[in-house]
């Protein structure tokens, strides 16, 4: 890099000297966009985080009935907010490695199935507690509990016993599970004084910023926890965060500076929205992916030549092209892709293939009745319109596929997982067990493909106490080869998160576990 | 003298707590058609058979529907809401702030609307034909030709992004004083405005233009009284029964019908309130919600049959 860029490149990250110039300026001396953006971005984290000032987050997916109890976080405002005021034994980092956060260590029995977490000391919790165990211990056990209305109920089926030890909650597993530490980064397991027993929505937690107005559906204003343990999170005075579901209002309220991020920018509003000066697209390929699942167990679908036909009248490309606008990437008919550890890259990737389509139709023995596709605008943002391009390659394979519209409402509870082929979406999960063993084992809490194939079951769970990363990933690599040419799953693309940002904010960092920097968003960055 | 006008009044009330009634079985007989339920909406996608189970049993969904009707009834007349079934929040709380911001955006909405639609139509009849009739008419259905959210985005873009006059998201809150309140609402009343003008507008300017067709209207002109005069003094009067009931529908639209503004603009009412809650099937909210609406229009529509009997001399004093 020659002098002069470098010069502008410290005034640029000191705010001196604009970015647009700067951008500008590398252009002219030949370096594309992307690689002077990484370069400013870099050179404003080396600045190190400023404090102080009010953020404001415009964010969609709230209702006026949210609630602040962590166990029904559902939505996406009360997952941020839960970032906000509380914090999880574990994170896991951009590049999918543990990271400690309120557990200071973590030890496991050699066969990984008995767990400890060291529990960080010096940790206040909003209200003037101080951490310890026990209520990292509570909190476990409220979400574990059989009569717990928790949302990480089926997370926590494998634990046969806790107990708080001194510093250290010691967690025993029925089989054992190397992946375990990653189940408690779960958004839902934030840790609460007393485990949240008494009032769980009371936002009584240990994170950076304490709640101080709420209005669900509204409006939430968070302040800065003098006593938070952490320098290197929570760097604003306070967090305003603006409850806008509205992908047109959010758009606005950036553009005309009320807000400084949003998130879920409309893919067919990007490039209108990347335009605007002060403005910054932050797209990052996550784990969460758009589906048609098919019951393996319900006629036609029961037929694995059928299955076949389907996945292969499918035209991956052009959904990603038209449906995801370019913001994503094709699927290969399983719920993993390369954002997963342990993704297993030489698998082979299924293309639009009329012909086998055809070839796999005929040897089914279908008797040409209609095959029929639920579908509805709420089982992902453009379902309609992929379920019509679905129909249309199908066709054209000589598969007779109709299309049924669904109403919105009730669709998660009347059309998914009730109807045998309907369209849906799954948000993705830190690592491959935790994924297959949510939907796709036998006896799956969610086994929405009716999938039950026993030698899948066995790989699954020999790979899940596996401790050799080596052994694993082959024991994984066999299972996806097992669902993608079995199974009932039809995956054609995964969708990248699509968040924005002014200029003003600094310190953003791609992360592909959830968007907003996997929620970090407002904790990790900091005013420019 | 008042007597027949008190009966009436007293009737008309009487009517429309027994029609109340009625809507509030239809309210609930509704809400139990809806496909799915509470515990299913709350946990979404990610709900175990187990955590089902659990919520139900913990908000008394097993009770039968008559015995549900009643406990929430008589809890209503007793003044108690109860508490939402999703997050647990007074429910009495939560809606009086909502119906709080939506009257206050209803009324700005209305205090500038109606006086400027009454006025607009009376120039308009009393140059009907000529350019400023045809002014007004052709840009008032023009706005009301357009969807809200047309209308809202178009006004956002212009004075939110592009001049930066305003701001784009109307959010209040109980920390705003009066002005920042008028100043963050600015937007969303413009559309009101411009969406419920022109309704009034023109049935203001065809009661009138009826009425000029009388007899005494032209006595009144031969009297040589100004045109605008005799419009309003003489004309006006006359239009009044109609032109209120149409006001009197605006203003019930005002306050229940604008959940599209209030989603664009992002503005804390009722409608988002009530659809927020349908979506989760939280139907003591529904409930509360769909009676508070009704009620509304009910209300309205007895003020305006009152203001029309006392407009009207033969209704007023009755042989």
């Amino acid at each position: 890099m020659n002098e002069e860029l470098k010069y502008l490149l410290g005034l640029t990250a000191k705010r001196k000297f604009s970015r647009r110039a700067f951008l500008g300026r590398a252009a002219t001396m030949g370096m594309s966009a992307a690689v002077a953006n990484t370069m400013l971005a870099g050179a404003v984290r080396a600045e190190g985080p400023k404090k102080g000032g009010v953020l404001r987050l415009g964010l969609g997916g709230g209702a006026g009935t949210d609630t602040l109890d962590p166990a029904l976080a559902a939505g996406h405002v009360p997952f941020h907010l839960t970032r906000q005021f509380g914090e999880t034994l574990v994170n896991v980092t951009p590049s999918g490695e543990i990271e400690y956060r309120l557990a200071e260590s973590i030890d496991s029995s050699s066969d990984a199935s008995t767990w400890y977490f060291r529990i960080r000391k010096g940790v206040e919790f909003h209200h003037g507690k101080t951490l310890t165990a026990e209520d990292a211990l509570k909190t476990l056990q409220r979400h574990s509990d059989k009569s717990s209305q928790s949302q990480a109920v089926g997370l926590m089926m494998d634990i046969v016993s806790m107990r708080a030890d001194g510093d250290v909650v010691e967690i025993a597993l029925s089989a054992p599970n190397a992946d375990f530490a990653y189940l408690m980064a779960e958004r839902m397991l934030v840790i609460q004084a007393g485990g949240g027993f008494g009032n769980p929505a009371d936002g009584n937690g240990t994170g950076p910023y304490k709640v101080v107005e709420a209005a669900p559906g509204v409006r939430y204003l968070t302040e800065k926890f003098a006593n938070y343990w952490d320098e290197g999170s929570g760097h604003f005075d306070q967090v305003e965060t603006l409850v806008i579901n509205d992908a047109t209002a959010r758009n606005s309220a950036l553009q005309s500076g009320q807000v400084h991020m949003i998130n879920g920018v409309d893919p067919k509003l990007v490039e209108f929205l990347g335009r605007s000066p002060g403005v910054q697209i932050k797209n990052v390929s996550g784990r969460g992916h758009y589906v048609f699942p098919m019951f393996c167990n319900t006629a036609p679908f029961d037929n694995n030549d059928l299955r076949m036909a389907l996945k292969y009248a499918i035209n991956r490309q052009e959904m990603v092209d038209k449906i995801l606008r370019g913001f994503g990437s094709i699927g290969n008919d399983i719920p993993i892709n390369a954002s997963y550890p342990l993704f297993d890259h030489t698998i082979e990737q299924r293309e639009y293939d009329p012909e086998r389509a055809a070839f796999h139709y005929k040897a089914s023995g279908h008797d040409g009745s209609l095959i029929v596709l639920h579908t509805s605008g709420v089982a992902f943002p453009g379902a309609v319109e992929a379920s019509q391009l679905f129909q249309q390659s199908a066709v054209a394979a000589g598969i007779p596929l109709e299309i049924k519209r669904e109403p919105g409402d009730g669709y998660w509870s009347d059309v998914w997982n009730v109807k045998p082929f309907v369209a849906s979406f799954w948000a993705g999960r830190p690592v491959q067990d935790q994924m297959y063993s949510t939907a796709y084992l036998s006896n799956a809490p969610y086994n929405d493909t009716r999938f039950h194939n026993e030698t899948f079951d066995s790989l699954i769970v020999q790979a899940k106490g596996e401790i050799d990363p080596a052994k694993r990933k082959s024991l994984y690599g066999e299972a996806a080869r097992i669902l993608r040419d079995e199974g009932g799953l039809i995956c054609p693309m995964f969708n990248d998160f699509i968040d924005a940002h002014s200029d003003k904010v600094a310190g953003w960092q791609d992360n592909p576990n959830n968007e907003m920097m996997n929620g970090f968003a407002a904790t990790k960055c900091w005013f420019a | 003298m008042s007597n027949p006008v008190l009966i009436l009044v007293a009737q008309r009330v009487a009517l429309g707590l027994l029609l109340l009634l009625a809507v509030s079985v239809l309210i609930f007989t509704g809400t139990q058609l809806l496909p799915g339920d509470v515990a299913q909406a709350i946990l979404g996608q990610s709900a175990t058979p187990q955590a089902l189970a659990n919520i139900r049993e913990s908000l008394g969904l097993n009770d039968p529907a008559h015995v549900r009707y009643f406990r929430w009834l008589s809890g209503i007349l007793q003044g108690d809401l109860g508490t939402a079934l999703t997050n647990g929040q007074d429910i009495a709380t939560a809606l009086s702030q909502r119906l709080r911001n939506t009257l206050f955006l209803a009324f700005w909405a209305a205090a500038i609307s109606v006086p400027s639609a009454i006025l607009l139509g009376l120039i308009a009849a009393r140059y009907e034909g000529r350019w400023p009739d045809k002014l007004i008419s052709g840009a008032t259905l023009a706005t009301i030709s357009l969807p809200e959210f047309v209308v809202g985005y178009i006004v956002m873009f212009l004075l939110a992004v592009k001049f930066r006059w305003f701001a784009s998201v109307s959010i209040i809150h109980p920390g705003m004083d009066f002005l920042e309140r008028l100043n963050a609402i600015i937007l969303p009343v413009i559309v009101l405005v411009l969406v419920v003008l022109a309704h009034m507008m023109r049935m203001t300017r065809a009661t009138i233009l009826n009425v000029m067709q009388s007899a005494y209207i032209e006595t009144a002109e031969m009297k040589g009284l100004r045109p605008f005069t005799i419009v309003l003094l003489h004309a006006f009067p006359n239009a009044i029964a109609p032109v209120v009931n149409v006001v009197m529908l605006n203003l019930a639209y005002l306050v229940v019908g604008v959940v599209v503004v209030e989603v664009v603009f992002v503005y804390p009412g009722m409608g988002q309130y009530l659809v927020d809650h349908v979506a989760k099937r939280d139907l003591p909210v529904v409930q509360i919600s769909g009676l508070i609406f009704a009620s509304v229009y009910i209300g309205l529509n007895i003020l305006a049959d009152v203001i029309s009997i006392m407009a009207n001399p033969r209704l007023r004093h009755p042989k």
